[in-house]
């Protein structure tokens, strides 16, 4: 029999900080703004909720993600500087918008697609809270029509 | 390394693994072991709660977002006792009878599809809705198609006790969706035939799977496994791939078997989609009420299909385009949005395929082609008339720019809405009827199997799922996976004494 029982497949990803956020989180939190405005004005347990969403995304992606992660944040950031001479927490709600809304048009992809990928990471963030979700109305229940009529 | 022996091994317990699993498990009384080795939990019923984020980090892969290699598109497919049947809407629709003349595979025709179909249909309890279960976001689409000159469809729908919670893609809270969790497993299981679930089937041999059960996790939603945790050597006379058009190509690539076809994980489709999003000025029940109950079908003329759905808030707001206020409003908008989901007919081509990575996960690769692309801009421009015809205020199109469009700007939808607008990394796409990978055909250099799922050259190797698909269905695919299942069953069956 010519088969041996080894593998080399690989599916689970180190342990990581749950604080993966933390170097960036002025300039996530700009962002974040401009994606949801309403978390401009969200309370700092919204913001622990959707922070920590966002970290429990990254934590079961592979590092390399988490890491194209932070750094595209950081590039924002720096392009921000380049662009106006101030950080992204720097720039006014109007100035930040029009930065991220032209980046999401870039003619190179993966501008585009880290764009994509900031705003869905905060839109999970927000959208998936339970709280957030009965504010804009949303009332899907197992009850279903018995809880409607 | 603990050592088991079976006759028969099923990886993936979804609609092709619990259809052969059923099918097979008749052998049981004749004294032959079956096993079905399933890489998800097998939850319990309490465990469907509804809540978006923590169904979808359970039911689906990636928590329902698999990107491509490009991260143009997200791919949703389900994990655990019943796969992707656990988190479908149950829509059940017979493969139409030009598809499978056009997959030109021989000696599969549609009449044995169809008459293999109709048996699951009545299995699963699959019939139409009566009206007073359709709720305004599936009547409008009704009411729009006919003032916009198109002709809608009923679902026939698998549901049996339906309270219409609208939470079929997030797995059923009240055990009302007739999936292969409900009807077919049991089914084998009470037969005999064994189940074995967080069983990750790492590797394929000649006749064997290397296999590690993983624990429960703490905290975390099903059952403990069946086996105890560790790994497992697992030999069998046939083992019989299940586990997707995804998972079935890669873990064959990844075992580096000897003499596989060379177009293994090529040919993979997966009907591209969008959710549109309409805004009403008065409230609709949208979110009540099963989701998708009518469809119209424009596969044949313009290669696409429209869908009703109702999504969850955060893939609702994932699948607009761009952000800020204008986003923030029409989802503040929740209780007066209708939504068409818009799905591509896509053809299968070589580069589209399934690879692995260095360590062994699935990678796929897909390229938009030009017929794909004009295919979503058309469904949407029908989808934007359709809305407008059933009276909504605004309509959200990704492919205009901006992408709102207001009502008075209606008659220019055709404009309005432009291929010039679909751009790749700034739209969301999502797919979730993944095909191809391991295509049926009559030899190796066309396929990967016959059209019983055999696979070239190593008679002791079958495929039963989506994966056979060797272009697209062009409708929802389950119940064709399920008749594929069951013609795959058929063969080992009447194979078997020949596979000692």
């Amino acid at each position: 029999m010519g088969w041996r029982m080894e593998s080399t497949v690989r599916y689970t990803w180190p342990a990581v900080s749950a604080n993966l956020l933390a170097p960036v989180r002025p300039a996530f939190r700009a962002l974040a703004e401009v994606f949801v405005p309403e978390t401009a004005a969200a309370s700092p347990a919204t913001w622990d909720r959707l922070e920590a969403v966002v970290e429990s995304a990254l934590a079961g992606r592979p590092p390399a993600i988490r890491r194209q992660v932070i750094l595209f944040i950081r590039v924002l950031n720096g392009l921000a500087r380049l662009r106006t001479g101030r950080a992204l927490t720097g720039l006014d709600l109007p100035r930040r918008t029009a930065l991220l809304e032209g980046l999401s048009k870039a003619p190179v992809l993966l501008v585009r697609r880290g764009v994509w990928g900031l705003r869905t990471l905060v839109q999970m963030g927000y959208y998936t809270q339970p709280e957030v979700q009965a504010a804009i109305g949303y009332r899907a229940t197992a009850a279903g029509w018995e809880a409607r009529r | 390394m603990n050592a088991r022996q079976y006759d028969v091994v099923v990886v993936g317990a979804g609609a092709a693994g619990g259809t052969v699993a059923q099918s097979l498990a008749p052998l049981v009384a004749q004294g032959k072991k079956v096993l079905v080795l399933e890489e998800g939990p097998r939850f319990r019923d309490e465990d469907f709660t509804g809540r978006e984020l923590e169904m979808a980090n359970e039911v689906f892969v990636d928590g329902g977002g698999f990107l491509t290699a490009d991260g143009t598109m997200t791919l949703a497919f389900g994990r655990g006792y019943g796969g992707s049947t656990v988190v479908y809407t149950g829509t059940s629709l017979i493969a139409p009878a030009r598809v499978i003349r056009d997959w030109a595979v021989p000696g599969l025709d549609h009449a044995d599809i169809e008459r293999r179909s109709r048996r699951y249909m009545g299995e699963n309890n699959v019939h139409l809705l009566g009206d007073d279960e359709i709720n305004d976001n599936n009547r409008l689409f009704v009411e729009g198609c006919a003032r916009a000159g198109y002709h809608a469809e009923q679902f026939p729908l698998n549901v049996r006790g339906c309270k219409g919670s609208s939470l079929c893609n997030l797995g059923c809270p009240n055990a009302a969706k007739m999936g292969t969790h409900r009807v077919q497993l049991p089914n084998a299981e009470r037969q005999g035939v064994e189940v074995v679930t967080r069983a990750r089937v790492v590797r394929i041999g000649e006749r064997r799977v290397e296999v590690e059960v993983a624990p429960r996790t703490a905290g975390g939603k099903g059952t403990d496994p069946e086996w105890a945790p560790g790994r497992y050597d697992v030999s069998a006379r046939v083992v019989v791939l299940a586990a997707g058009a995804i998972n079935s190509p890669a873990l064959l690539l990844r075992s580096g078997l000897a003499g596989l076809p060379s177009r293994l994980g090529m040919g993979f489709t997966c009907h591209p989609a969008h959710i549109l999003v309409a805004e009403h000025r008065q409230p609709i029940t949208n979110d009540v009420g099963h989701p998708k109950s009518f469809f119209m079908d424009r596969a044949a003329e313009e290669g696409y299909v429209l869908e009703t759905c109702m999504y969850f808030p955060f893939i609702t707001a994932k699948n607009m385009t761009g952000f800020g206020v204008p986003h923030s409003t029409l989802m503040q908008a929740f209780p007066r949005l209708q939504m068409i989901l818009v799905l591509a007919c896509d053809k299968a081509v070589p580069d589209n395929r399934v690879t692995v990575d260095r360590d062994g996960k699935p990678v796929v690769h897909y390229r938009f082609t030009p017929e794909v692309i004009r295919s979503m801009v058309a469904a949407t421009r029908a989808s934007a008339k359709i809305f407008f015809a059933a009276g909504a205020v605004r309509v959200h199109a990704p492919s205009a720019d901006p992408p709102l469009i207001e009502a008075q700007d209606a008659p220019r939808v055709d404009q309005l809405i432009d291929e010039r607008h679909f751009q790749l990394g700034r739209i969301s796409v999502s797919a979730a009827h993944l095909m191809g990978g391991c295509g049926m055909g009559s030899h190796q250099a066309d396929s990967v199997t016959d059209a019983w799922g055999r696979v070239h050259g190593v008679p002791w190797l079958r495929v039963a799922d989506a994966s056979l698909f060797p272009n697209s269905v062009e409708i929802n695919p389950y119940l064709t996976v399920m008749a594929l299942a069951d013609r795959a069953a058929e063969a080992v069956r009447s194979d078997f004494g020949s596979l000692a």
